[in-house]
């Protein structure tokens, strides 16, 4: 009982110095686990992924599409279920600044294949008999506080001309990991408009989205369907959906690397703000500590006096982060709007704060620990701190 | 240094004895120092890292050139313009004609092509752009840097150099397949600092045939007087057949790289000011404790005849010559990025951009602005607790 509490009193001797050193800790951790969390959600496309779809796009990319027959194609190949099919719409929402995802896809098949977005019965019907109508996420409707019911005109990029909308449902996720700032209309509503003004646009499919009844054989099902279009005039690239949504990943990994090299960084910083007091700490100590080894205690002893304070200290700055990270993350999130559709703390970010901590608490105590330990006695009862 | 002779001129404690005082407890200086030089680092490497972007985009576009894009479309891969709309545009006046008596002007279709990276073997979007015999007029920075152009009407690219480095079969020599033929690389191409090292150039007609377009993406065409650009944009607005954005090609540029260089400077300036905070508690607690250290030397100081705010001056002073030498540190490690090149895909295109950290002098200065603040704030409290000691209480302290 008085080791414990011979630790907790040395480390409050410094009233002031201690909670400066508490507080950076916890600005530090906090700034940690919330870079750690853009990480997460700049992969919260991949996580949310099935197993169980695939994605079929044109092999050159993404700014091709693929011709419609090639839905009745891919239903034959072996292993395929259900097929569904989507367009990038690249709509503006009053301003440039209001970006969130807007989907053409086919409304009777696609929400088939996600079930991870719920809806209400009524306004899923609602949505399928209204041609002009439109189902958003949750998020994205608490943004811009849309009602059912509500005209939503976008400005199209890529298909010019304004387009207004009904929103006849809100979807919420399943579970947290969904994407709840997706837009999706009708894609015959799209194809027809199209079609009338320009009739070379019409007809086509951004992507295919494919359901397999075996998810273990989604690299033989996706060679099958690439080989069927082996040859034509367009191409096809099959792959998991998770490869799909990781291939996005891949193109800003620069700045994701970027921010995650920084996230160690902060910490790095900490320890050397914690260093330098436990440094002061023991430099002020030594003549205590020369006569606790008079007395008889050993260099161990006086060593692991200094390192249980270092760790108190940052463990007890680590844990108060920890709790604040969470609503932290919940502003910052809020903040961003739909920049990060999914956003929430994970646990392994919160042990990694917690490690982070420990590992501060034990690299800045390390120097000072074995000065002390190793001190010798009439050097120490010299000193004059 | 003049300013600092006579800022320690007014407060008659010399500047060395500010600068001993840090000498004195090296491993806390260097400590202290080493927090607020990481700060500086991160805030001068983001900056650079948007300064770069921006530098980039900026100096591909020319002034005296002018884009025409279809309305409403932000970018060339999400324009279309049909070859009616092309030939009235071509039509206009004001456009500068060649040596050769034919008008500068270059239709251009664009597209993204999927390829996978040299290292990695992870795919990217690349930029492919069909030019005309004055595409390359248009753009003086553009040299060819190994090998020749494509000879019109062949299945012949070339590469910018960003490209040819960084992805497969994009290399002089190799080959790329797509819309059903290989693509021979016959030249890489230099185009200094700009947007165009991250392209592939082939001929226009023969990219347009192969992708199945009826319509180019954009017309490039040179000014008579880069002067009389409000007046042709008068003219095309009021002109009811044209439907199209027209823009200064230098302004296209910049445009695109606004988002993506303001998402990297306004998340690295947050970060920084988070990080800010741990480097001035760091200072604080190294100053407060270099008060309390010398608090009978705070008392002789002032029974020596030292006035109160000498004692804050001179405090303040080795708060902000640590936040300089943390500042000037920062600043040396960032100014190494300068060698990193880096590329990923801009959100605005959609497309894959090289560039390198650029160091400014804009940058340097508010850098050193910011590790001097830094210094100042973690300075000042301490310094004030120095400089409100009453003479007797600090003798006393000894």
């Amino acid at each position: 009982m008085f080791v414990p509490l011979f630790v907790l009193r040395n480390a409050f001797r410094h009233k002031l110095r201690t909670t400066l050193t508490m507080v950076g800790i916890i600005v530090a951790i906090v700034a940690f686990g919330l870079l750690r969390t853009i990480v997460d959600a700049w992969y919260a496309g991949a996580e949310a992924t099935s197993s169980a779809r695939l994605i079929t796009r044109n092999a050159i990319s993404l700014v091709f599409a693929l011709p419609m027959n090639y839905a009745q194609k891919i239903r034959q190949v072996e292993g395929v279920s259900r097929v569904s099919w989507a367009n990038w719409f690249g709509g503006v929402y009053i301003t440039e600044s209001n970006f969130f995802p807007q989907f053409a896809v086919d409304a009777a098949t696609y929400l088939e294949l996600y079930p991870e977005y719920v809806f209400k019965p009524e306004e899923k019907k609602a949505f399928q008999v209204d041609r002009q109508g439109v189902v958003v996420g949750r998020k994205l409707a608490d943004l811009y506080r849309w009602k059912i019911g509500d005209q939503v005109p976008l400005r199209g990029t890529i298909y010019p001309g304004t387009w207004t909308f009904t929103l006849r449902g809100i979807y919420d996720g399943a579970d947290a990991k969904v994407d709840e700032s997706q837009f999706l209309f009708h894609w015959s509503y799209l194809n027809e408009t199209v079609k009338a003004r320009f009739p070379r646009r019409g007809d086509l499919a951004g992507v295919y989205v494919l359901e397999i009844r075996d998810p273990g054989q989604a690299a033989e099902i996706s060679a099958r369907v690439d080989a069927t279009f082996k040859n034509s005039l367009a191409e096809t690239l099959t792959e998991t959906e998770k490869a799909f949504q990781l291939g996005f990943v891949a193109m800003t990994e620069a700045i994701l690397v970027a921010i995650q090299a920084v996230s160690f960084v902060v910490i790095v910083i900490i320890m050397a703000v914690m260093a330098n007091t436990m440094a002061m700490t023991a430099r002020e100590r030594y003549s205590e500590y020369a006569t606790m080894k008079a007395l008889g205690f050993g260099g161990g002893f006086v060593a692991m006096l200094i390192i249980a304070e270092s760790l108190s200290i940052a463990l007890g700055g680590g844990l108060i982060a920890v709790a604040l990270t969470i609503p932290v993350a919940d502003i910052f999130g809020n903040a961003m709007g739909t920049l990060f559709p999914v956003f929430f703390v994970s646990h392994e970010t919160m042990l990694m704060q917690i490690g982070a901590a420990l590992v501060v608490g034990l690299v800045a105590s390390a120097v000072p620990a074995w000065r002390a330990g190793r001190i010798r006695i009439v050097d120490g009862l010299r000193s004059v701190g | 240094m003049d300013c600092v002779r006579w800022a320690s001129g007014v407060t008659g404690i010399p500047l060395s004895y500010i600068a001993r005082n840090l000498m004195a407890r090296r491993l806390t200086t260097v400590l202290t120092a080493g927090g607020m030089a990481l700060v500086v680092y991160v805030f001068a490497t983001v900056l650079m890292l948007a300064a770069g972007l921006r530098e980039t985009l900026v100096g591909t576009g020319q002034p005296d050139n002018v884009i025409v894009i279809r309305k409403g479309s932000q970018s060339e891969v999400q324009s279309g313009v049909s070859r009616g709309t092309a030939s009235i545009v071509e039509s206009l006046p004001l456009i500068a004609t060649g040596p050769d008596g034919t008008k500068l002007v270059s239709k251009e279709p664009v597209v993204l092509i999927n390829l996978p990276k040299r290292d990695s073997g992870k795919a990217s979007n690349v930029v492919i752009r069909g030019v005309t015999s004055h595409g390359l007029t248009l753009r003086p920075q553009v040299t060819i840097a190994e090998g020749r152009t494509f000879r019109p009407g062949t299945s012949e690219i070339i590469a910018g150099q960003s490209i040819a480095a960084g992805f497969r079969g994009a290399a002089i020599g190799e080959t790329l397949r797509f819309g059903q033929r290989d693509w021979t690389v016959v030249g890489v191409f230099d185009a200094g600092r700009t947007g165009f090292n991250s392209e592939i150039w082939g001929d226009a007609e023969q990219l347009m045939q192969t992708f199945r377009r009826q319509a180019y993406s954009s017309i490039i065409f040179r000014l008579v007087d880069a002067d009389r650009f409000d007046d042709l944009k008068r003219g095309i607005e009021s002109d009811q057949r044209l439907q199209v954005d027209v823009k200064r090609e230098s302004q296209f540029y910049a445009d695109q790289s606004e988002q993506l260089a303001k998402f990297i400077s306004y998340l690295g300036t947050t970060i920084s000011v988070i990080f800010s905070i741990g480097a001035i508690i760091g200072a604080m607690i190294t100053m407060y404790a270099s008060v309390a250290s010398r608090t009978a030397e705070i008392g002789t100081l002032r029974a020596l005849g030292f006035s109160r705010s000498a004692i804050l001056v001179a405090f303040l002073g080795e708060a902000l010559l640590l936040g300089f030498v943390g500042g000037v540190a920062g600043l040396i490690a960032a100014s190494f990025m300068q060698m990193v090149p880096i590329s990923t895909t801009n959100f605005q295109t959609f497309a894959e951009i090289a560039f390198t950290f650029t160091l400014t002098p804009f940058i340097v200065l508010a850098s050193l602005a910011f590790a001097l603040l830094m210094g100042f704030i973690g300075g000042f409290l301490p310094a004030a607790r120095a400089a409100r000691l009453k003479i007797v209480d600090a003798l006393r302290a000894a």
